[in-house]
């Protein structure tokens, strides 16, 4: 069976979910053989092997800290010619797409970007896309070189399938590219204890409704009564209540919970951008009209200062 | 000294249209206005920031790929303060995907003559994120991508770029390629002056030949990817709509509870 290389995103050598997800689709077209880089490479097999990695390709190197993107295209390529893979995997991040693209170029190969699936095709792996704010649903595949398919969080479940992941050291010889974009610091985002807003299985999000930074509190009250993620609307975040890390939208980040809660967002097509592919959609907002309502499961019609709060106590109390 | 700044923009079909394919399951432009795309605003904003507060003799040219009305999106671009503009057009451009777009690109900023790229995050339409990557990697310099601040000094491009798991500060030599996203600060609107100069700001017209760009290295025929079905999403099902008579939290209680999220 042909191998298809994964790319591992990991922080200091813990596996971030979308990589585990990965490896699901990864073994539906071929036996992933995973790559791992920089600090921490080597400890990322354990998860990897326990979710199907066959083998694990590391490299630690200081480059991959100290410089933008192009270490790490230089070591995917080395893994390329290492190994022929049927396909390349990468997880959809903003530095994951930058990664995959440049790979795709220096291959000779096409690129499918934010992939919500993956199947097994004749011609290759198809994939499929949610597009023009999620209104439609294209199937494409690669039709020249080994094909280069980022994936979004959220697109398969998280599976165990343990595979032997005999670690192996990967050789890299670095570009001359490689030193050209230097990152004088960098600031670890600051960890809020919940779950990351692409990744979380329930989103709570506010907007315009909301009205005012301090008034998130209600909003984060509901998200930890949930286990879930803060989300916000652009309104929200232009407005300065809430950072933008946290915008769910076209120019913000995608989700695709299993719960979306929005609460005082009128929804826009900016914001349905980042949340229609949602699998369940709940909204409160004052306005009967508001487009979000065309959207949800499950709508109510009123005052989100009323109407969250007592949601909340309510999840507390049933979960005691 | 003199710094060249090209600004790579795009003309989308607008967000706010019904937005759908054609026959050939490309992007349908004809049934639907197009227009600057709003995340390319801001690099033509961060060009002329750097323009202005810049001592050294500064060119802001914008450069478009596509159809004839793509000259639209060179027009806006213009009359918020670019210097002149560039329109490569050809009708065997259709259908070409980013790594042929790349191509077009990385060899009209060569003839142009550049210092630097500034283009934005994403396009509107396509939401990729993968060209100004792609067309650092064809010119083979740095790429200072995704930047939220950007400042350019003494031929160093210096920036912020808040990732997902931090924020990170980077630094280049020119020539570079930069991108900057929607949080690099509000676009200007163009002023009624604006508007009056840029119809004698001038525009120069390339097709592919000017660029020595096969016919073959390009288009629908010669992408890199084939879309195989585009399929309009089901609607979703009307769900239960309720009004809160003070109960509204409880009865949204009893629905997660139903589903089992609780």
């Amino acid at each position: 069976m042909a191998e298809v290389l994964v790319y591992v995103d990991h922080v200091d050598g813990a596996v971030r979910k979308p990589t585990l997800e990965l490896l699901t689709l990864a073994r539906r077209v071929g036996e992933p053989v995973a790559v791992a880089l920089g600090n921490g490479a080597g400890d990322t097999a354990a998860a990897l092997a326990e979710h199907g990695a066959v083998k694990v390709l590391t490299h630690e190197a200081a480059e991959y800290g100290d410089y933008l993107v192009v270490p790490k295209v230089d070591a995917l390529q080395a893994a390329v010619a290492a190994v022929s893979p049927a396909a390349v995997l990468v997880p959809s991040s903003a530095e994951g797409k930058e990664i995959a693209a440049r790979l795709a170029l220096r291959l000779g190969s096409g690129i499918i970007t934010d992939a919500v699936d993956l199947e097994a095709g004749d011609e290759g792996p198809v994939a499929t896309q949610s597009v023009f704010a999620a209104a439609f649903t294209t199937k494409s595949r690669v039709s020249k070189g080994t094909p280069v398919i980022t994936v979004k969080p959220n697109s398969a479940a998280v599976e165990a399938a343990p595979a032997a992941g005999a670690v192996e050291a990967l050789s890299v010889t670095f570009s001359a590219a490689a030193t050209g974009t230097k990152v004088t610091s960098r600031t670890p985002r600051e960890s809020t204890g919940r779950p990351e807003l692409t990744e979380a299985a329930i989103v709570v999000s506010g907007g315009r409704g909301v009205n005012g930074a301090e008034n998130f509190a209600i909003i984060e009250a509901l998200a930890d009564s949930l286990g879930a993620a803060v989300g916000a609307s652009r309104a929200a975040v232009d407005a300065g209540w809430y950072p933008h890390t946290n915008q769910v939208g076209q120019t913000g980040k995608s989700v695709s919970p299993q719960l979306y809660i929005a609460s005082g967002i009128s929804g826009a097509i900016q914001h349905r951008a980042g949340m229609q592919t949602s699998k369940t959609i709940v909204a409160i907002n004052k306005d009967a009209e508001a487009p979000i309502f065309e959207l949800v499961d499950y709508g109510v019609v009123g005052d989100l200062f009323d109407v969250v709060p007592q949601l909340t106590e309510e999840v507390k109390t049933r979960k005691g | 000294m003199s710094l060249r700044i090209v600004v790579t923009v795009k003309y989308v079909p607008d967000a706010t249209g019904d937005r759908h394919f054609a026959d050939d399951l490309t992007v349908d432009r004809d049934d639907v206005d197009g227009l600057l795309s709003e995340l390319d605003e801001y690099a033509v904003e961060q060009a002329l920031q750097i323009s202005e507060n810049s001592d050294d003799d500064v060119e802001v040219t914008v450069l478009t790929v596509g159809p004839e009305d793509a000259k639209d999106a060179l027009r806006k671009a213009l009359s918020m303060g670019a210097d002149k503009a560039i329109h490569v057009e050809d009708d065997d451009l259709h259908g070409t995907d980013a790594i042929g777009t790349s191509l077009v690109l990385a060899k009209a900023v060569e003839k142009a003559g550049y210092d630097l790229v500034v283009s934005g995050m994403a396009s509107t339409d396509g939401t990729m994120g993968v060209v100004p990557a792609l067309l650092a990697e064809r010119l083979g310099v740095p790429q200072v991508t995704l930047l939220s601040e950007v400042s350019v000094e003494d031929g160093v491009v210096k920036g912020r770029r808040d990732g997902d798991s931090a924020t990170e500060q980077l630094e280049a030599s020119l020539p570079a390629v930069v991108s900057v996203t929607d949080q690099s600060g509000e676009a200007r609107y163009p002023s009624f002056k604006g508007i009056m100069a840029a119809k004698k700001k001038p525009v120069e017209s390339w097709d592919l030949s000017d660029l020595d760009i096969d016919e073959d290295e390009v288009g629908l025929e010669n992408a890199y990817t084939v879309v195989e079905s585009a399929a309009e999403r089901p609607a979703r099902t009307a769900g239960t709509i309720v009004k809160d008579e003070g109960e509204g939290g409880k009865q949204l209680a009893e629905f997660l509870a139903g589903q089992k999220f609780i």
